[in-house]
């Protein structure tokens, strides 16, 4: 975490562990665990999501670093709405796939970047003046909360990723990341990291230990 | 007399200047600290309002975005919180009007029961009184225009709202 944005934000942290898998085809393990999901959301569910903790603590943060949390959804926020729309979760792919699942337990955003085109560890930080996104992409704006690995911005928090750096058919290991913000306990973080690993090695098992930033 | 001598001007001795900046900044981080706490507090205010006031539609809840995700400067900070402050006082009382609306509206329900000659052809629905659903009250006459002519009113409640796929096959 870069000294700028933990002083901040001290309670911002970045966790991410290492997963070997390749993305694909879900298995129908996994499409059946999100007909299950859709089955215990429910509408009023939904509308109260925002009062529950842990999504909340995500709304409050969106709003402090000048997010509209109502027009911008949260990771989770988003998931209920499209579940209200689409009357379920299609399945997507088993990356797609896990993660919303794990969000949707948790609550908690995650994100999937491929490892060989990242160098070092990841971390939040703010961006530099002229720089752009990837090192090559767009422009970012001044101050911006982006990911970074130890060269150069892969993403931006709750937005877009570079391109590139995300997971593609020739993954063969994946970087999973997962923001945590004040009032996220630790627990609900590591939670949803054990929930992605676990769903994309296709077993239940021991997920590997997070890394991060944390102190 | 010779004090009052002393103290004339000019003869005076030249008055300390007092500098213009206070020697301390500014603690900006502790304002920031304590913005950023009105607005989470703020937003879970708003949070309770928005399930409170659900199912009823016409709320506007947005507070437009500041171009993050980014650090914002301690006047964003403070204007943030005060749209938001703004937002949620103005939807308090959009919500304290419409509630007012819905209590009489029921009470009107309860007179159309009572009396429904004196309420004819008036219609209230779920919505008019705050609740979720299809529902209605129609005052209506009994056997139609016979009972137009002989004064003869009831009120029909509807069943609720249609069924998304209608009735199905006949059995």
């Amino acid at each position: 975490m870069a000294h700028d944005l933990a002083a901040e934000f001290p309670e911002l942290r970045m966790l991410h562990t290492l997963v070997e898998a390749r993305p694909g085809r879900s298995p129908d393990p996994v499409r059946r665990r999100l007909r299950n999901l859709a089955d215990r959301y429910t509408g009023g569910k939904a509308v109260t999501l925002r009062q529950q903790p842990v999504p909340w603590a995500y709304r409050v943060f969106f709003r402090q670093v000048g997010i509209d949390p109502d027009e911008h959804r949260t990771p989770v926020e988003a998931i209920a709405l499209e579940r209200m729309r689409a009357g379920g979760f299609p399945s997507r792919n088993l990356v797609d796939d896990a993660l919303l699942i794990a969000t949707v337990e948790t609550s908690v955003p995650l994100v999937a970047f491929d490892d060989e085109k990242l160098e070092g560890p990841l971390g939040l930080r703010l961006s530099q003046p002229d720089e752009r996104l990837g090192g090559d992409g767009r422009p970012l704006s001044s101050r911006q909360v982006v990911i970074a690995d130890a060269e150069r911005s892969v993403g931006v928090l709750f937005a877009d990723l570079a391109e590139g750096r995300g997971v593609h058919p020739s993954t063969r290991r994946m970087r999973l990341a997962s923001v945590q913000v004040k009032g996220v306990p630790d627990v609900s973080v590591e939670e949803a990291l054990w929930i992605v690993a676990e769903v994309l090695q296709g077993e239940p098992g021991e997920a590997p230990g997070a890394a991060g930033d944390a102190p | 007399m010779a004090e009052v001598i002393e103290q004339r001007p000019g003869l005076s001795v030249p008055a300390r200047r007092v500098p213009l900046r206070p020697p301390v900044a500014p603690d900006e981080a502790a304002a920031r600290r304590s913005l950023r706490e009105q607005v989470a507090k703020l937003e879970s205010e708003l949070g309770a309002l928005f399930c409170t006031a659900f199912p009823r539609t016409g709320f506007d809840w947005k507070v437009p975005s500041r171009g993050g995700p980014r650090v914002l400067s301690l006047v964003e900070l403070e204007e943030l919180r005060d749209e938001l402050a703004d937002r949620l006082e103005h939807n308090r009382r959009v919500l304290g009007d419409r509630t007012y609306v819905e209590e009489l509206n029921r009470c009107r329900i309860e007179e159309m029961m009572l009396e429904p000659e004196r309420h004819r052809w008036m219609v209230i629905r779920n919505e008019d009184i705050g609740e979720p659903g299809c529902k209605s009250w129609h005052v209506r006459p009994r056997f139609g225009l016979l009972g137009m002519l002989l004064n003869w009113w009831r009120v029909r409640i509807s069943s609720g709202c249609p069924l998304a796929g209608g009735r199905g096959r006949r059995p």
